[in-house]
């Protein structure tokens, strides 16, 4: 006897609509389960967890402050995965986009002019572009597997980053403790209401809506598939390879740029060691679990974000370790990629005589 | 959707009767950056936190939220204590610095301390302890314990607090041993049990035989038992960990300092100041000496003794800078705003400061 995954002849629509669902009402189940063995009254937990973040404004706003660098580095990384391009290294285009648009509030402190926004967006889009260029490059000319690079890339941006802020860029006022200097308001980004929501939202919905269109509508759209799903037939198609691989890590990598230089200028408003808690790994997620699909990862970037909220409010409403947290997403994580799996595949039951020698 | 709006104002109707059950008790809030469980700097803050709660009983409520990033995580957590009705929180991280200030602004009637900062406001307190202070006397049990005359230091981020242990230490070892050498590690974290353990197998491997730590694991301790090493627990009283290894260990006591607060609060006493305490306000204190000769206890509790009187100070002069440079002459003392900044080695030292 063993299972086998069969890959099903046509999946239902239905069904695919429903997965979601069915994964979320699952986690719940087992949220249930885990909290009611915690001793802790189920629902006032989910309560706490799915709910509560959503029932004020500043927490409303927290979830798209959250939210917004997941979102917009996700759905640059859906392009990558959809063109067959595996892009691992958000995390540093991330991070080199920050380090590129600070440049101007940490070394020219006084420049401070309505331009002075606008430049270190571009600054920070062409930093995460820049980065992202170097993965693209050796895979184009040398071949080089870009998930190695990227991801390496990853830790070079840090570390460089932790030099800048423990070196160069250190506040000359700041006691020789590692950060830099506080940006002024003309080098911050304008908030969007009374708390801490800002400009970044706009900036991911946006990148959301053009590439929805351009994923479902345009050619580009269409080439992007077809050299992700049968790069053969693509290049009978005239469509470059290589080119593709230069546009998708180029528009992730600016994408993932500008969201670290949003966030470092919205929400940080200053360069530390930290700057990131692993946005560019956890857009990964994201983008699956968004189906790769730019309106996908716009709810999942939320729905993530959400699971973090909802950690808090649950240590601090219930004393709730964080550690049962870090659990509770994984199982949400694992109902949704295991129903996702079932609508393509069905499990069948194999007896040994069935495959001969197999087993 | 009618029902979940039903249910979620159910639920709100709920708290808010909780919410007014809790108006008269004072919520204590807490910021960890670590688990609690790390054995180390937070666990330690928990304790005070646990102390708080068994002084004052039923006058208090205390919460926290634990593993909170030192980057954009962290205003968001403050703020939802703060949002909680919190009405003193502690943020026990230096990272903490700005995103505290921040809420402090946001919520002027909510007090707020800092560990390790220097950014105060009229709701917004710091406090730190000087550990400087119980480096100096396990430099001088590492130097009479030493056979190889090198000491192994696992340090984490270069900051001034860490320096200013390292530098500590060196002195206390120098006072001993004019000759001894330190070697350090920067592994670049307060808590990777096992980057430190890495740390200390290398430092072992280049001969030092007692290892210290400014990072927040027992990894550190553990791999000298392993390895017939000793060394010092920090922050926490660590024996269980390395019961033949550990010599002492510098234990962060925030308990004091956390009830007397707390007080304040409950007295509408408290003020925004700057408490920098040592072994003078029990916020230091060294674990029992253990696997030391009789004669290293007694000094080594005697020179504690000295300090917390006041009768010595760790950097006293004539101290050289490690570019053979003085930083200060015979007699005099450093000042505390040396102190706080401090960015550079004292002579001997076996390491550039990463910069």
């Amino acid at each position: 006897m063993r299972l086998e995954l069969e890959k099903r002849a046509e999946h239902s629509t239905a069904m695919a609509l429903l997965s979601p669902v069915i994964a979320l009402a699952l986690t719940l189940v087992s949220g249930a389960i885990l909290f009611a063995a915690l001793g802790e009254n189920p629902a006032e937990a989910l309560y706490v967890f799915f709910i509560e973040p959503l029932t004020a404004s500043w927490s409303l706003q927290e979830l798209v402050v959250k939210a917004t660098p997941l979102i917009l580095i996700g759905v640059g990384l859906a392009v990558c995965y959809l063109s067959n391009t595996w892009n691992i290294g958000g995390e540093g285009q991330f991070t080199a986009g920050a380090l590129a648009g600070s440049v101007l509030p940490i070394l020219f402190p006084d420049f401070q002019t309505p331009f002075t926004l606008p430049l270190m967006l571009l600054m920070g889009i062409a930093g995460g572009m820049a980065w992202a260029a170097i993965p693209a490059f050796l895979k184009v000319r040398f071949g080089t597997n870009e998930i190695l690079t990227s991801l390496m890339l990853v830790y070079i941006a840090l570390l460089l980053l932790d030099w800048l802020v423990r070196g160069p860029w250190r506040d000359p006022d700041g006691y020789n403790f590692p950060e830099s200097r506080i940006f002024s308001d003309a080098a911050s980004l304008p908030a969007l209401a009374d708390g801490r929501m800002h400009v970044g939202a706009i900036f991911a919905l946006i990148a959301v809506a053009a590439l929805a269109v351009v994923l479902m509508k345009s050619l580009k759209g269409f080439e992007i598939r077809v050299l992700g799903q049968a790069p053969r037939a693509g290049r009978f198609a005239g469509f470059s390879q290589n080119k593709m691989v230069w546009f998708a890590f180029l528009l992730s990598g600016g994408l993932a740029g500008l969201a670290g230089i949003s966030e470092v200028s919205g929400s940080i408003n200053q360069l530390t060691p930290v700057i990131s808690p692993g946005y560019g790994f956890t857009a990964i997620i994201v983008a699956f679990l968004g189906r790769l699909n730019p309106i996908g990862i716009l709810f999942s970037g939320l729905l993530l974000a959400l699971s973090y909220l909802g950690g808090e409010a649950a240590q601090v409403a219930l004393g709730i370790s964080d550690k049962t947290t870090r659990v509770f997403q994984g199982m949400l994580l694992f109902y949704v990629l295991a129903c996702d799996t079932l609508i393509l595949y069905r499990i069948r039951l194999g007896g040994p005589a069935a495959t001969g020698k197999g087993a | 959707m009618k029902k979940i709006m039903g249910l979620a104002a159910a639920a709100l109707l709920g708290f808010g009767v909780i919410g007014a059950e809790a108006a008269d008790k004072l919520k204590v809030g807490f910021i960890y950056v670590g688990p609690i469980g790390d054995h180390g700097w937070s666990y330690q803050h928990n304790q005070g936190r646990l102390a708080i709660e068994k002084e004052f009983g039923d006058k208090v409520e205390t919460v926290y939220i634990e593993n909170v990033s030192e980057g954009p995580d962290a205003e968001r957590a403050i703020e939802r204590l703060a949002r909680d009705g919190a009405g003193l929180i502690f943020t026990t991280s230096f990272g903490f610095m700005n995103p505290t200030l921040k809420v402090a602004q946001k919520f002027p009637d909510v007090k707020f301390e800092h560990a390790t900062g220097y950014k105060r406001s009229e709701n917004l307190s710091t406090y730190s302890a000087r550990f400087y202070e119980g480096r100096y006397v396990i430099g001088q049990m590492a130097a009479k314990m030493s056979k190889t005359g090198t000491a192994g230091y696992v340090a984490s981020v270069p900051i001034p607090e860490v320096v200013r242990g390292i530098n500590s230490f060196m002195l206390g070892a120098q006072s001993v041993n004019p000759d001894f050498k330190v070697k350090v590690v920067w592994v670049n974290s307060w808590y990777d049990p096992g980057k430190e353990a890495d740390a200390a197998k290398a430092l072992l491997d280049q001969g030092a035989d007692v290892i210290s730590q400014h990072t927040d694991s027992p990894a550190p301790l553990q791999v000298a038992e392993e390895r017939g090493a000793v060394g010092f627990g920090q922050a926490s009283d660590m024996i269980a960990f390395a019961p033949k290894a550990q010599l002492t260990a510098i234990v962060d006591d925030w308990s004091a300092y956390y009830i007397r607060r707390v007080q304040a609060v409950l007295d509408g006493t408290w003020k925004s100041e700057d408490v920098w305490g040592g072994f003078d306000k029990d916020m230091v204190v060294m674990a029992p000496y253990t696997n030391v000769p009789e004669d290293v206890a007694k000094e080594a509790a005697a020179m504690a003794e000295k300090i917390r009187s006041g009768e010595f100070h760790p950097f006293t002069g004539p101290i050289f800078k490690q570019d053979g440079s003085e930083a200060v002459g015979e007699g005099i003392i450093i000042d505390d705003g040396t102190l706080l900044g401090m960015n550079w080695y004292v002579k001997g030292i076996d390491d550039k400061l990463p910069n």
